[in-house]
Parts: C-alpha cells; sequence; structure tokens
C-alpha cells in the first residue's frame, strides 16, 4: 500500500516516464530518511508497481506505463548499490523464459520488476518447451517464470511440467501472459504452480517460493 | 421487422447501417480450423491459396455462418518484408525474431511489391478464388495489420516502444514505409475480391499505450491509412480494451470495432451506439473447454447486450478462433445464434 505523499508522487512518476522525478524522490528518501536500499525496495519500489500492476490488470493504465515503470525501478534500484540479492544456497533462483515466441516483452517487464524488487535471474530468452524442460533438469532452479502470448503455446507448458513431475524436479513453475490472463482456470488446467496476472504478481510468487530480500 | 430471410452479405449490410437485419450476423473468424477440414498440417494448409480458399467454402457450408475469412496468419505481412515464419502443429504461425535490427536499416527500409511477393500473392488468389465461388451472397473479410501495430514484428515490442517514447523522427520514418504498404495491401485484397479489410490494431488499445500517447500516434496513422483503403474497415483490437478510445475510433472513418471478452458488452454498445458497430466478444480462449450449455449461455448474453438495434455482428473477442475449439462448440454457438438471434429480439428469451 502507498502510504505517504512521497510513494504517491513516485508512483505518479512512473507512470508520467518522469525518469528524473522518480530518482530525485528515492535520492531524497535515501538521504533525508536515512533508508536503506532494502527499505526504499520495500516501501516505494514495491508498492509503487504493485499499485501500477493492478491498475493495468483494471485496464486503468497501459501496458507501455508498466514497461517503462519497471525499467525506470531497475535502474534506480541498480544505482543505489551493487546487487546483493537473495540467496538461495547453490541453487539457482528464479528463470525467466519465453515460450515459443519473439513477442519479449511481457518477460522483459517481469524481469524489470523482479530485479527492482531485489532478485537475481536467470534470462532462459526464448524457448520450447522441450528445451525448458532440459534446461531446468540442469539447472534445478527454485522457480521459472513461464511468459506466453499464444494458446498453443500455453497448451505446451502442461507437457513441461508434466515432464519435471515424471523426473521428480522440485522446481516451482508460475506462468502468465495472455491466455492466463483470458481464461482464470488455464493455469490450473496446464499444472502450474502459480499464476501472474501482471507483472507485479510475480514479486508475490518470489516471495511466495524463495522468502523476501536479504 | 424484416419479411423475407436475408443473404448473409444483406444481413451484415444492414447491421452496419444500425438496423435490425433479419437476425444477428455471425462471424466465425476460423483459419487453422480450414487445415483440419481438410485434413492438412497447418504448414501445408497455408502452402497455397487454393487449399485456404476451399477450407473456407468448406466451413461456411458446414457452420453457415456470415463471411468467408481470407486472413491467413499474422506474420505473412512480416514474411513479405523477409521475416521468418514459424509453423507449430497445433497453432497458428507466428513471427520469428525481428527483421529490423538496427535502427540504421530504416534508412534502407522499401515495401514489398504486392503482387510479385509469393506469400502475399497467394492470399489474393484465394481471395479471388472465394469471390468467384460466392459471388455477392457473402462478405469476404481481408486483413491488414496497422502501419502502427506491424512494427511490433519488424522491431520486436520493447524497440519499438522505445521508438515510440523516444525517436519521434524514426517513428515517422518507418509509418510513412508502413501506411504505403498497408494501403496498397488492402487495396490489393479489394480489388482481389475482398468485400471488406479488417484493420488490426491491437497496440492502440488502451491496455497497452494510453489514449494520450495513441492520440499522438496510433490514430493520426489510422486516420490517414484508413482514408486511403478503397473500402469500408473494422478495426480490431485483438483482445485488447477499447471503451477509452470508442469516440477516437470512431473519428478514424472505421466502422466497426472488434471488441475484449473483458469489458462489458452492454456499456460498449451504449458508448457506440450509432456511431459504431460491435464485433464480439466470445471469450475464443475459455471456449476450448466449453460444453453445448456454456456456448448457448454466452450467446444470448451477448445478443441480450448488443444486438437491439442492429449494429452488432457476434464474432470472437480476438479476431481469430483458436485451433483448439472443438467443432460441438462451433455448432452450439451457430444453433444458438438462431435461437435467440432472430430480430426483434424477444427479452422473454432471457
Amino acid at each position: 500500500m502507498l502510504q505517504s505523499g512521497q510513494e504517491r508522487q513516485f508512483r505518479e512518476a512512473l507512470i508520467s516516464s518522469s525518469d528524473d522525478e522518480a530518482r530525485s524522490i528515492i535520492w531524497k528518501a535515501k538521504e533525508d530518511l536515512k533508508l536503506t536500499r532494502l527499505e526504499i525496495i520495500e516501501r516505494y519500489v514495491v508498492p509503487a508497481l504493485d499499485s501500477i500492476g493492478a491498475d493495468w490488470h483494471e485496464g486503468e493504465l497501459a501496458l507501455s506505463q508498466v514497461y517503462v515503470s519497471g525499467r525506470i525501478c531497475e535502474t534506480i534500484i541498480n544505482e543505489l548499490l551493487p546487487e546483493k540479492r537473495v540467496d538461495p544456497g547453490s541453487r539457482p533462483g528464479i528463470g525467466l523464459v519465453v515460450l515459443n515466441d519473439h513477442h519479449a516483452l511481457g518477460k522483459r517487464i517481469v524481469s524489470s520488476v523482479l530485479k527492482a524488487g531485489g532478485y537475481s535471474l536467470i534470462d532462459y530468452g526464448i524457448m520450447s518447451a522441450g528445451q525448458l524442460f532440459q534446461r531446468i533438469r540442469e539447472d534445478n532452479p527454485a522457480l521459472v517464470m513461464v511468459s506466453v502470448l499464444m494458446l498453443s503455446s500455453a497448451l505446451e507448458v502442461k507437457n513441461a511440467i508434466s515432464n519435471l513431475a515424471d523426473c521428480n524436479c522440485s522446481t516451482k513453475i508460475a506462468v502468465g501472459g495472455a491466455p492466463f490472463r483470458l481464461d482464470r482456470q488455464l493455469w490450473l488446467e496446464v499444472g502450474a504452480d502459480a499464476v501472474g496476472f501482471s507483472a507485479a504478481d510475480s514479486l508475490k510468487i518470489a516471495e511466495q517460493y524463495l522468502g523476501g530480500v536479504e | 421487422m424484416p419479411a423475407v430471410k436475408m443473404s448473409s452479405l444483406e444481413r451484415v449490410l444492414a447491421t452496419l447501417g444500425h438496423n435490425e437485419p433479419d437476425r444477428v450476423p455471425l462471424f466465425l473468424l476460423l483459419t487453422t480450423h480450414g487445415a483440419k477440414e481438410l485434413k492438412l498440417s497447418i504448414k501445408d494448409y497455408f502452402a497455397k491459396g487454393e487449399t485456404v480458399a476451399e477450407g473456407q467454402l468448406l466451413l461456411q457450408e458446414k457452420y453457415g455462418h456470415d463471411c468467408l475469412y481470407s486472413f491467413f496468419y499474422a506474420p505473412v505481412e512480416v514474411e513479405a518484408w523477409g521475416g521468418e515464419v514459424l509453423y507449430f502443429d497445433q497453432g497458428p504461425p507466428n513471427a520469428g525474431a525481428p527483421f529490423i535490427t538496427g535502427t540504421s536499416m530504416l534508412n534502407s527500409l522499401t515495401a514489398p511489391d504486392i503482387e510479385h511477393t509469393p506469400c502475399l500473392a497467394k492470399v489474393l488468389e484465394a481471395t479471388r478464388l472465394m469471390k468467384k465461388s460466392i459471388g455477392d451472397k457473402s462478405p469476404i473479410i481481408g486483413v491488414v495489420m496497422s502501419p502502427f501495430s506491424l512494427p511490433v514484428m519488424q522491431l520486436g515490442f520493447e524497440a519499438y516502444l522505445e521508438m515510440i517514447l523516444h525517436n519521434r523522427a524514426q517513428f515517422d520514418q518507418l509509418m510513412e514505409v508502413n501506411i504505403s504498404f498497408s494501403v496498397a495491401w488492402a487495396n490489393a485484397q479489394l480489388s482481389a475480391g475482398a468485400t471488406a479489410i479488417c484493420y488490426f490494431d491491437p497496440l492502440s488499445s488502451p491496455t497497452i499505450i494510453p489514449r494520450e500517447l495513441y492520440l499522438q500516434t496510433g490514430f493520426p496513422v489510422a486516420v490517414e491509412a484508413l482514408s486511403r483503403i478503397n473500402g469500408p474497415t473494422a478495426t480490431h483490437l485483438a483482445s485488447g480494451r477499447a471503451l477509452p478510445i470508442v469516440d477516437d475510433l470512431a473519428q478514424t472513418g472505421t466502422a466497426v470495432v472488434g471488441v475484449s471478452a473483458e469489458e462489458d458488452l452492454a456499456v460498449l454498445k451504449e458508448a457506440c451506439r450509432n456511431k459504431l458497430s460491435l464485433l464480439g466478444n466470445l471469450n475464443g480462449i475459455e471456449m476450448i473447454r466449453w460444453n453445448e450449455n456454456d456456448a448457448f449461455t454466452a450467446v444470448r448474453k451477448a445478443i441480450r447486450q448488443a444486438a437491439p438495434g442492429g449494429g452488432f455482428i457476434l464474432s470472437d473477442n480476438h479476431g481469430e478462433m483458436p485451433y483448439q475449439v472443438p467443432d460441438q462448440v462451433l455448432q452450439a454457438i451457430c444453433t444458438a445464434v438462431r435461437q435467440y438471434g432472430q430480430y426483434p429480439i424477444q427479452d422473454g428469451d432471457f
């Protein structure tokens, strides 16, 4: 939840693509309030991106605004400190992939949001379901977020999940993209562990399966 | 109340005039289902204009819906520009990697020669064959990607958004080439026999860009492109929301808007009444697991919300029904339209 005027101003700066204003608000908070990087993420970045994602989901904002907001936040957080993220032991954390599609904006937005939220990622790029299955078996990440645009790709997720179950792989699979938004039951039918209806949901899913940022 | 049964074309023209025809027109915007009818792979089906024309005619004979659809697949235009098309066994072909890999390529970008580009020529051949067979009994719906939305496949979504947001000169340069191509491509289809052109413009939806940005970009592009297309046009936002821009869409010169399953059809009807006809908005994704009752319920609801007064064509929300939608669901939709879509619409039926 956005609590103060400054936090709301930060959200408005993101929506209006005002990089400089957003950066100024964060640096002022860092200097005046002596906030740590984690406190900035928790008080400013995550609530703003969560609110923006929810408003897109409700049709109040456009995808381009979600994209720009995530990108600005990612840049600001990177400027605050070198990356120091969740350490899930020796196991890789979160993998991101687009299935069968060169429309990669959804993955790009999720990537920005998660990085702004303090998570480190493995970008698997564009893969088929078969390639993804093989890669998960090799890497054994804790969580993989799968973005799709087409229904046929969404249905292919089921094969990858089925194959993973057959080899007792413990990687959790979260799905997102237009087919899952238009059919709220589809993620259950393909056997996913979680679904994101907006990019901001990726933060909740990451926290659920990996815990918060250290 | 219409005294006689209308042809599909008469039915569609009546509703586009915001009058009530004999019954609600139904557009089953089927593409890959033609491959099933001919027992061909999707790739083989789209390899020739003859097979697509035959598939469309078989589908209309089977379901009795009110249009033929000469649309092959979205990246046919990318293919024409030299881009890659990826085929799948269970879904429509998709665009490969963007073929404009650097903005310096914009300076030498030239539009394809339509008649001498094989992938476009086969669409025109399919259109001619459909027209020869169907005459004026049924509309043939052609498709162009809008000049504004095409760059998502030409450049990639992120690179194109960055161009829109930060480099308007390059954007204008690209739009000049794309508008010329889209207009020529639309007019070639009309000359081949298409009755109207569906102008696919998902990027203009408020789901993707805010209205303020649309008014600076997609809107003027649509005004110019549609004014140069020599026939009626329908703008389809391909599952994107439309409500915040319906008045703007009406000003582009389009006659129809394809609307999302995520929006309230009754609210859209009020916003568009006597300005734009509505095309939609059955949920094509959910449709793959509908039973007959689900189809009847969805059709009845859509008809109740949008059919009174005309200006409504029942269809899916995306402009293409998924390959996985079963025959019995399509048949149930057709039966439901004939049962509940007769004008005047009977409120008591609900």
